[in-house]
Formats: C-alpha cells, structure tokens, sequence
C-alpha cells in the first residue's frame, strides 16, 4: 500500500500554496505544542496531593489578556494578507491564455478545445501554456476539481465560471468532481494529460475534427436564424456582432456592460435582460433550443468575428 | 441473612430517607402519562436525551457503514445510491437530531434553570411543546428514511435537491423545518429564563460561564434558525410547485441557496460548539478547584464568537462563483472568529495554574476537548486562508476539520457534561475507572479516525465520494480503524450508564464539591429544584485549591 503525503506539484500556482499550507502546519504545530506542553506542565506540578504553592498568583490578568488577544489577532491578520495575495494570483488568468472548454453533466466532463476536438472526461493541455477553463454546466452544480494544480471551481448551471493554471511537469494527474451532484458522483473523475507544446500540437492534428469551435458556432448561427438580423443590411434591427467580444456594450438603461461570455449567453438565452442602447427588444429567446456545447460554438463563433470593415463600425 | 452486613449502612442513612422529600423522578409519577405531558425542564431534558441517543445511534450506524464500504477502493459493499442515502441520513440526524440539541437541550434544559436558582423555565409548557415540535420533525426524516431516503446530503444544494433528486427530499426538510421551530422556542425559552429568571444576588457577572454560553447559543438558535426554515420552505416550493427561486432553468438562483443555506449553516456551527465550551468551563474549574482565568473575557468571547460567526458565511463559498472580494470579506471575518475562540483556550489553559487538579473523568473530557478543538480551531485557519481553501474544500480536510469541532469538540464536552452531571440526573455515581478508560479510549479513536483524513484531504481525496483513487487507501484504513475504537469508546458510556441507575452508588447532593447553585440542592434534586429561593452573593466559582486540598472529592 502506498504511503503518499503531499500531491504532486504540478502548477505555477501549486508552490505558493503549498508555501502558504507549510506556514499554517508549522504555526499549528507550534500552537498545539505550546498548549499541549503548558497544560501536561500544569497537570503534572498541580496535581492534587503534590507538595507545590497554590497561593493567589498576582499575575497581570489583563495585560495577559490584551497580549494574547492582539498578537494572534496580528497573526491572523497576516496570514489573511499574504492568503489574499496570492488568491489574486489564484483567480486572475494571465494575459494570452489559451482557452478551453468544458460542460459538466452528470456524470462527465465533456472538453472542447477551440479547434474543434473533443474529450470525454481527458483534458489535453501543453505544458507551460496559461490555460483558461471556460466552464459550464447542462444540469446541476458541479466542480472541476485538479489537486496536482490546487485548483478548483465549482460548475455552475446559468453561468460561466473559469479557472485557469500553467502546468509545469508533463504527466497525468486525477480530474475530480468536488461536488456532490448525484448518484454517481465518484464516477464524475477522469485526467489531465500534461504534454510538450509539440506532442500537443500533434494530438490536436491527429484528432481533428472537419470543423473548429468556430466553424461549429457558424453552422448553429445560421441554422437558428440569427443571420437574419446580426448580419449585413438588416443590423438596423439588431446590434451587428463583429468586433463585439470583450468591448463595452451601452445599455438602454444607461448601464454599460463588457461584452464576456456571460454577457453573450445572457443575450442569447434572457435576450429582454439587457437590451443594447437604441435596439427595440425583438428578439425571442432561444432557451431550450440550444444546449450548453451548442452555445458554447456559437460564442466560440462571436468571439471569432473581428471588425468586418473599420469604416462601418460606428 | 445480610441485615447485619448492611446494618450500619441502612443506620447510616434511614434517618436522612425518611426526611427527604421525593425527587423530580418521584414526584409526578412514573408513568408514561407523566413524563409524555411533564412541564418539568429535568425531564424534558431527559426526553431530549432518549431522544437524542437514539437518533445518533442510527446516524452513528450509517457512519460506521461508510467507514466500512471505505476500506476498499472500489465501491463494493454497497452501491453509490446507498452510499450517498448513508452519509445524508449520518449528517442530517447528527447535525439537527443530535448536536444542535445534544447540549442546549439535554443539559442546558436540565441545569439552566437550577443554575440560576428558579423553579424552573420561563415557559414550561412552551418547553414540552419544543420537544413536541422535535420529536414531529424527527419522525418526518425517519420516515424520509425508512421509505427510501434522500441522497443530497444534509447541505441540500440546489438544483440538485429541488429538480435532480428523485429521492424524499421533502419529507426530510419538512422533518428539519418542523424541528427547527423546537430550536427556535428552546432559545426564546432560554433567553427570557435567563433575562428573568435569576435569584436574588445572581448578577450578569455572578452566572457560571455556562449560562453566558448558552446565552449567545439561544441568540444565534433565535436568529438563525428562521432562515434555514425560508430556505428549505423555498426549495420546498421549487420543487413541489416549480417555483423558479434556485434552479436556473426557471430563471432562479443556485448560488442565493448556498448564501441563505449557510447563513443559518454557519451560526449553527458555534450552536454546535459554544454549549461544549460552556461545559467546559464548569468542569475545568471545578476539577481544578480554581477560579476562571479571565471570567469577563471567556463570558464576552462567547458573546463575539455569536455575533462574528453571523458574518462569516461566505467562506464555504470561495470556489461557488462568488465575487473574490467577497471571499476576501468573508476571510478575514473568520479569521476574527478565530480569536475569540484561542482566547478561551488561553484562558482554560492558565486556569490549571496553581490549582488542585484531579483526573475525574469530566476532567478528562475537559482536556481532551481542549486538545482536540485546538487541532480544529487550527485547521479552520487553513481553510479560511482563501488559496489554501479553494484546493481544500470539499475534500477530506474539510470533513476532518468540522469532524474535530463537533465531535471532538462538541461530543466530547456532551460526554464531558454528562458524567458531570450524571449524579445530578439520575442520583447514582458512574463507575469512575470506566468512565476514564472511555475518555482516554475515545481520545485515541477519535484522533485516528479523523487525523489521516486532514493527510488525504491534502492529497486531494474528494469528499461525499463512494469509491476512490487507490493511493488513498491507507489513510482509509487507518480511518476505518479509528473508527471502531471510537464506537466502542463511545458504546461503553452507553453500557455503563444504563446500568449505574440501577447499580451505581447513590450519590450525594454535591460530589464535586463544585460551587454551581445546582450542587445546592439534593441528588436528584425536587421537582421544584430548590426548597428555598437561593441567595447568591458571590462569583461563581468561588474555588480554593489551597484548602480543596483537604477536602473530600468523590472517589479521592
């Protein structure tokens, strides 16, 4: 039987974590062994029969007090600081991440990366690249759970959530679900398979599919009809989508949002939320005639369309 | 053929026999009529403990299942449905029918009202009515149970609970909401009693630390519990009627549940650990012959953890999609929480110095409660550190974690003040070597069970898991093994007090020599509790080592 004691360490993040989770065990220990020795001290020197003072002991009872409430305080007020620090660092990717993206259902995790191959419970991911998870689910919360990365987000149905990682050692670590999300939730497992840029490169083409993310999202764009209003004469009726992922979209209602994937889904999906400043609210919505993957192309699709031509765009 | 063995010990105590009144036992009766409609907070605390026993027997049952299907990697003894029906019934009835009342219920109703010299609660037929209200929802989640169980977990997320699960999710909230009213009216009980109540000389500063514990115990059950009952009621109505409040496809929110969840979740932790510091503080002085160290700051630290511990629910959160600056929000105000907490530790620890400290057995679940909420209160600083966290929640060192404050805490103080107070409740002493044999062996059960689980969970073992990676197994194992030792730690009490009641020594009206206005009054005491009104003009624990040395503790 295998004796393992720390996960292996396979991401930038995994090492300032593990910095921070040595600190912690040290300062715990140091606690434990500064109450266990003072109270074993006590028990054995006034235990009752032993010839010792028991007498009033006059100790600055408050003074005590204040110092052994302000230091742990500072302490704690440390450790909360440098936990945050390196939370920001946690949860804010990097500029010039490659993006992939993942449905959980019960009970799988379905990938696609954006040139259009798909996996089933395996994540194929270079080493060394920034690597964002845009992360989706078809029915409950689940949550997509890679310890050799000390990273986790919870999979939320009606929303995007996203981790990212850099991986640093080529191998194949364990895919978790971490949240309970039904019957065979320890099942819902599988791997991250850590490559070299090349070898990736390689599964990528041998694995290619005829079409990308993109091309996909394309296809779905015409076949539901959105061509009609998003696309050339008739964007007097609707905003024209080229140029529109990840600028700032004014709102009837003054407000001013930033066009993300969330943004682009809520659109798609509660099209009356947020209508764009100087459009009428005419379009249905299209909840229950796409599923998570399909949306996920049709963003894909979005995200891919740059600025048609500079001199219409207003 | 006897009488002339046991002729000095009946000379010895017939005079006293005929002049004592009847006790509460007596008194009223002993039939089923009389304990079912009883309004005396001494038996209802003893209905509570019948009660309580027999839902942690069942949820202690279904723990020791999954310790056993986790021996082994694969899911083999029993299938995943099983497995995720066993750990929903082990919290659910460990955290609502067996913690939440264990102290506050049992003992709290037992003492609190002989502690501050009354003749009894506020409220005594609002007390029935609370156990009443107890036994209904009980009896909703045992039904929930028996006709097929529920499979989401005592947590209840949506949408899984209110659109996914095709298990009795409804009967089993119906069973907690019903439950929780009984919570409710025990705290508001509890309050006024201990607003009102007081004797004459029992100031705020005079009450034993107890009573200041359970005080801010009754806040939070009064505050907090309202919002568990909306939020169940809410999910209740998505998923009979379809009303969209959590569920996305109807336009809801699966987040506000966990915010609204753990608003009430949260709280209910220090429901589950301020009644064990209470009695901790009562036996620690008491077996130390000491004044408490910091009397006013022990009292106000139960008060802080009470209002800090409303503000820190979000840290079961930072990996739900919350906003990062609200994980940093609700980081650091569990980090405050903490503080409060290592101050009573500080403070029971320096009030063994220059006391006369004996080893009876609530002693020594005294100390190994302090031990054993150390290693808890610690680790909770590990998962309140936001990165450290996002790779440990949901996993084994979560469980440990919460494992280490309830039952190492909480149970361990619950053993604690029951050995206590047993001579109080039942008028016989336990068997003291046994009493000690149990702590020490719950002591070692108890860390083996749980302290691997901190190892594995860092290794990234999932919680709520059927089967398992094998390079977990070893910590299983071991996990396993503890917990048979703690089943027989925990049996043994069990077997010895049923049968002390009727085999035990009669104990006398204060074995401890302890100063608590409950000692005051014979074992076990009249149904009124005192026959005159106490006067108090003293602080509580009006110990002094130098002379405990002369005198004469039970068993010393």
């Amino acid at each position: 039987m295998k004796f393992p004691l720390f996960p292996d360490q396979a991401s930038t993040i995994a090492k300032p974590i593990d910095q921070l989770y040595f600190a912690l065990t040290g300062l715990s220990a140091l606690m434990v062994m500064l109450i266990f020795l003072t109270i074993t001290f006590f028990l054995f020197k006034y235990r009752r029969g032993k010839r010792v003072n028991r007498g009033p002991a006059h100790i600055p009872q408050t003074a005590i007090e204040v110092t052994w409430i302000v230091i742990p305080l500072l302490l704690m007020m440390g450790v909360f600081a440098w936990g945050a620090h390196v939370y920001f660092q946690q949860q804010r990717p990097p500029q010039g991440a490659m993006e992939i993206n993942v449905v959980g259902k019960q009970w799988m995790w379905k990938v696609q990366h954006p040139e259009g191959n798909r996996e089933i419970n395996e994540l194929h991911v270079p080493v060394g690249r920034i690597v964002q998870l845009i992360l989706a689910s078809q029915d409950v919360i689940h949550s997509f759970y890679l310890p050799a990365f000390r990273t986790k987000m919870d999979v939320v149905p009606g929303r995007y959530t996203s981790e990212w990682f850099q991986a640093t050692k080529i191998g194949s670590y364990h895919l978790f679900c971490a949240e309970f999300c039904g019957t065979k939730h320890s099942e819902m497992v599988g791997r991250v398979i850590v490559m070299d840029p090349v070898d990736y490169e390689n599964w990528l083409s041998a694995g290619q599919p005829a079409s990308t993310m993109a091309q996909e999202g394309e296809r779905i764009f015409s076949e539901l009809g959105c061509s009609g209003c998003h696309v050339g004469n008739s964007v007097v009726r609707a905003p024209p989508l080229e140029g529109l992922y990840g600028k700032p979209v004014p709102l009837q209602n003054g407000q001013i949002v930033k066009a993300d994937e969330g943004y682009i889904r809520d659109s798609i999906l509660l099209p009356n939320n947020q209508i764009t400043a100087g459009y009428q609210p005419l379009m249905p919505t299209y909840q229950g005639h796409i599923n998570e993957e399909q949306l996920l192309q049709l963003i894909a699709y979005i995200k891919s369309l740059g600025p048609r031509n500079p001199e219409v765009r207003r | 053929m006897n009488t002339l063995v046991d002729s000095p010990a009946i000379l010895d105590e017939s005079p006293l026999k005929t002049a004592e009144p009847p006790n509460y036992l007596q008194e009223g009766g002993s039939t089923l009529k009389s304990w079912l409609l009883t309004t005396d907070h001494k038996r209802i605390g003893i209905l509570y403990l019948y009660s309580i026993i027999f839902f942690f027997l069942i949820a202690a049952v279904a723990a020791a299942l999954m310790r056993m299907e986790l021996i082994t990697p694969p899911g083999d003894m029993v299938s995943s449905e099983m497995y995720n029906r066993l750990f929903t019934i082990h919290g659910v009835l460990m955290v609502w029918f067996f913690l939440i009342p264990s102290i506050p219920a049992t003992l709290g109703n037992f003492v609190i009202p002989m502690m501050i010299g009354a003749r009894d609660v506020s409220f005594p037929k609002l007390n029935l009515l609370s156990w009443y209200l107890f036994i209904a929802g009980g009896l909703f989640a045992l039904g929930a149970i028996l006709f097929g169980g529920v499979d989401t977990g005592w947590t209840f997320y949506t949408p899984f609970s209110s659109a996914y699960s095709n298990t009795h999710v409804v009967a089993m909230a119906t069973g907690v909401f019903i439950a929780g009213f009984g919570s409710i009216l025990t705290g508001l009980n509890f309050i006024v009693t201990i607003h009102k109540m007081r004797c004459p000389g029992l100031t705020w500063f005079r009450l034993p630390l107890f009573i200041w514990s359970l005080y801010a115990t009754s806040i939070i059950l009064v505050l907090a519990t309202p919002v568990l009952a909306i939020t169940l009621a809410l999910m209740a109505l998505e998923r009979i009627w379809g009303l969209g409040i959590f569920d996305p496809k109807l336009g809801g929110d699966p987040v506000l549940f966990q915010h609204l969840f753990w608003f009430y979740s949260h709280p209910a932790v220090y429901i589950m650990i301020l009644p064990g510091m209470a009695v901790v503080s009562e036996t620690i002085t008491c077996f130390s012959r000491k004044q408490i160290f910091g009397y006013h700051f022990v009292a106000f630290a139960s008060v802080a953890i009470a209002i800090l511990g409303f503000v820190a629910w979000g840290h079961h959160m930072f990996v739900s999609s919350q906003s990062i600056y609200a994980g940093m929000v609700f980081s650091m105000t569990s980090f405050l929480v903490s503080v409060p907490s290592a101050v009573k530790v500080f403070n029971w620890t320096m009030t063994l110095h220059r006391g006369s400290i004996t080893f009876h057995t609530p002693m020594l679940y005294a100390l190994g409660f302090i031990g054993l909420f150390t290693v808890g209160g610690l680790t909770g600083l590990f998962v309140a550190t936001l990165p450290v966290d996002v790779h440990l929640t949901d996993t084994y060192f979560v469980v440990a974690h919460f494992h280490y404050i309830m039952v190492g805490g909480m149970v361990t103080a619950f053993m604690g003040g029951l050995h206590y107070w047993w001579p109080k409740i039942s008028g016989r002493m336990y068997p003291e070597k046994l009493g000690q044999l149990a702590a020490l062996v719950m002591y070692i059960g108890f860390n083996l069970t749980f302290f691997p689980q901190f190892i594995m969970g860092y290794l990234g073992m999932p919680r709520r898991y059927h089967a398992y990676p094998e390079e977990f197994q070893i910590y299983h194992v071991l996990s396993s093994a503890g917990a048979s030792i703690l089943g027989a730690a925990y049996l043994l009490p069990f077997i010895y007090l049923l049968w002390s009641l009727k085999h035990g020594k009669k104990a006398p009206a204060n074995p401890w020599q302890a100063t608590g206005l409950e000692w005051q009054t014979p074992s076990p005491p009249p149904q009124h509790n005192f026959r005159n009104t106490p006067v108090v003009d003293r602080g509580p624990y009006d110990y002094s080592p130098e002379k405990s040395e002369e005198e004469v503790i039970y068993g010393q």
